[in-house]
């Protein structure tokens, strides 16, 4: 693996959506502003959303293209400071008091010291954050932070103010230069004001037909032109329905390659029949869609095109 | 650096501070804080267009999604003149600082007269609309509820009740862990450290077990015709539950559903109560169960139901237009949430039949079904849900003992 060279930071807010069109990220306006200022004045961008639009893959983007490392910190219910910041070693701390016993050591500051050093700590995802790095600060990504409960928000908005961490027998690790913090949320539960003050918010919605459409020639590139528009039109149609979860980015992206696969040039009703556990995850979702429904959006869909050439 | 970064543009800050106060009123919670941050974020960007300006004052202050349309409107109202925006660009861009304008003559005037106009036609349209929104549904009662304010004794004896109060489920296992003297497992850093101190000679073994907290709780009070001799008992009961534990959820439904949960944080009962009769417009009007429930479950389940959360669910399970869509709402409810409980203040009577098309409907899909028989007082609530709130299986609150009695 090549060492990441350090890139400057974009220096406008339309190079920032460039910097993100070349990984093949099609950002709008709005979340190129965001970035942009969230880059520029040091802040924690927090990105809310339905599942499936992009949050996590910002992230992923941003390390990508600014070179940087990218930190993952994921998080879950129950997520505790040993999984999150630090743990010391436990094993090897064991051993090297036997050795120091065998050795006749018995000064228990001495003892302490060795045993509590860096050597036997082991770094978690916010620790790591902190570290200098040679190609510029990382990206830490905390996904999914509403999974997680809200001791573990109040114990972020101080890291996230001073980026600094405390390790009691250590004492108290400072970033040099701060992390690009991204934190994303599906919303299942509302995350405290107090963390999102601190952050700049975003919401990232669905596409519009268009950029939905550049999505998909970017990322799915052996799909063809009609089927294509044909995904983006059913998609975006089924959006429009009352549906319990509607399909998000990523399943017009896994349907499309679905159908490639498949080697479908056009869609047919019966397809997308057969197809449709790809878009929809609920079984009365599905359910809703059986019969003539499929084929009369399918109808609408086609007719829209046609209009439209 | 605030001062050498506001003086440029002075009018800016101004008028971002005036944007904010407006953003408040329109009840986008905004602190003085994001005012500083706005100007940083403006002076940062380097605005060039409305747009960028837009999106820019959007990322500081919006910092939830309902809030958006707020920001969008109040954004569209407070910058309305054309060009307004662009003359405040202007003023970010580094230029010589230039003579104060002297106000045109009649300015003031025009103005008056240009707003003055406006304002009645922005008026009667929302009149227009009002009348409008009267005539959806001839069913629908709108109308706004006047609550007795609490007496002092009512409230300390609320504060009793509620003291002795046991949820169903009341406590479940987190998944994080906590020093314990019987845990289940060794926690090693604290036996690491307690062994330290003996030298290191003696293991004196620390164990950790599991965390216990209550479950979210989110309570679905039906405020129709025929429960409304109730609602401000449940309201009570509700706020002075808000204020006693964390993560409390409230939603009115009658005809429609309304969160109310911000309301029920206000720390005077009085004041709580006031602000939920102004937050939902259709008290004591008609019930739709099945249509209430079906919003809850697509617009806030998948937000207040996580982490195990409990549903109190308070309704006299009279729906109007019982059919196939209550049962599937009230099972996609069911299935939504850790323990579903019903609490039934109409059923006072030990031979009550389940006969109501809603009722057997709802009864197969709930957890614990919880009649009372007394509902005058917060202590009858509480003892109702108290009792035998331990022990799951308790057969009154089964709700197979009522469906049997409907066979």
């Amino acid at each position: 693996m090549q060492q990441p060279i350090p890139r400057p930071l974009p220096a406008s807010i339309d190079s920032t959506v460039e910097l993100l069109a070349k990984a093949d990220y099609l950002a709008d306006r709005s979340l190129g502003t965001v970035l942009y200022l969230a880059l520029k004045m040091g802040r924690p961008i927090f990105l809310e959303g339905e599942a499936g639009v992009g949050k996590t893959e910002i992230a992923k983007v941003l390390a990508a293209t600014l070179g940087r490392r990218l930190i993952r910190l994921q998080c879950y219910e129950g997520l505790d400071i040993t999984a999150a910041v630090y743990e010391w070693n436990y094993a090897a701390q064991m051993i090297a008091i036997r050795v120091a016993e065998a050795e006749g050591e018995h000064d228990r500051d001495r003892l302490e010291h060795d045993v509590f050093s860096e050597r036997f700590l082991i770094k978690r995802p916010l620790l790591q954050a902190l570290e200098p790095d040679t190609a510029g600060a990382p990206v830490l990504l905390i996904d999914e932070i509403d999974r997680t409960d809200e001791a573990f928000e109040a114990f972020l908005l101080e890291v996230l103010a001073d980026f600094q961490v405390t390790v009691p027998e250590l004492g108290t690790v400072k970033a040099a230069h701060p992390p690009i913090v991204v934190i994303t949320s599906n919303r299942t539960r509302e995350v405290h004001d107090a963390l999102k003050r601190r952050c700049l918010y975003h919401w990232v919605g669905y596409p519009s037909a268009e950029r939905e459409l550049a999505i998909v020639r970017a990322k799915v590139p052996d799909v063809g032109k009609k089927l294509s528009e044909q995904v983006v039109g059913f998609v975006q149609r089924l959006r429009k329905e009352d549906l319990f979860k509607s399909p998000g980015v990523a399943e017009t992206l896994d349907w499309a390659s679905a159908l490639s696969e498949l080697d479908v040039v056009a869609l047919d009703p019966a397809t997308v029949s057969d197809t449709l556990g790809v878009l929809l995850k609920y079984q009365d979702d599905i359910a809703k869609l059986e019969g003539s429904k499929v084929k009369e959006l399918l109808d609408d869909v086609k007719a829209e095109l046609r209009a439209a050439e | 650096m605030m001062s050498a970064m506001a003086e440029p543009s002075g009018r800016l800050a101004e008028n971002i501070l005036y944007f904010a106060r407006a953003l408040r009123a329109a009840g986008i919670p905004v602190g003085p804080g994001a005012v500083l941050d706005a100007l940083e974020a403006l002076q940062t960007a380097g605005v060039g267009t409305r747009e960028d300006f837009y999106w820019t004052l959007h990322a500081v202050f919006v910092k939830r999604h309902e809030h958006s349309i707020l920001f969008d409107q109040a954004f569209r109202i407070f910058f309305r003149r054309r060009g307004y925006v662009d003359q405040l660009i202007a003023m970010m861009l580094p230029q010589a600082p230039s003579a104060p304008q002297a106000p045109q003559p009649g300015a003031t005037r025009i103005h008056e007269a240009l707003y003055a106009g406006l304002d009645d036609k922005l008026k009667k349209e929302r009149e227009v609309e009002l009348d409008a929104r009267m005539t959806v549904s001839d069913r629908e009662v709108l109308q706004k509820k006047d609550f007795a304010q609490m007496t002092a004794a009512e409230i300390a004896a609320a504060k009793e009740a509620m003291r002795r109060l046991v949820l169903p489920l009341a406590e479940v296992r987190t998944r994080r862990l906590k020093p314990h003297p019987r845990g289940h497992l060794i926690d090693i850093r604290r036996t690491l450290r307690a062994s330290m101190k003996g030298g290191g000679d003696f293991i004196d073994l620390r164990f950790i077990g599991p965390k216990t907290k209550p479950p979210p709780l989110v309570a679905l009070l039906d405020i129709s015709g025929s429960m409304s001799q109730y609602s401000r008992i449940f309201l009570h009961f509700l706020h002075a539950l808000t204020d006693a534990r964390r993560r409390v959820s409230t939603f009115l439904f009658g005809t429609r559903l309304t969160n109310v949960t911000r309301a029920l944080r206000e720390r005077d009962p009085d004041d709580a109560l006031a602000a939920c009769s102004a937050a939902v417009p259709d008290w004591s009007g008609g019930t739709r169960i099945a249509a209430s429930l079906r919003a809850f479950n697509k617009l806030w389940a998948r937000r207040v139901l996580t982490q195990g959360a409990v549903v109190l669910l308070i309704t006299d399970g009279l729906e109007r237009d019982a059919d196939d869509t209550l049962a599937f709402e009230i099972d996609r409810l069911h299935r939504s949430c850790r323990r579903l409980v019903w609490l039934n203040p109409l059923l006072r009577f030990e031979g009550f039949e389940a006969r109501a098309r809603g009722i057997k409907a709802m009864l197969p899909h709930v957890d614990e079904f919880r009649p009372i028989h007394n509902l005058e007082s917060m202590a009858g609530l509480v003892a109702a849900l108290t009792q035998g709130a331990n022990h799951v299986g308790d057969r009154a609150a089964s709700p197979k003992a009522w469906m049997q009695k409907v066979a």
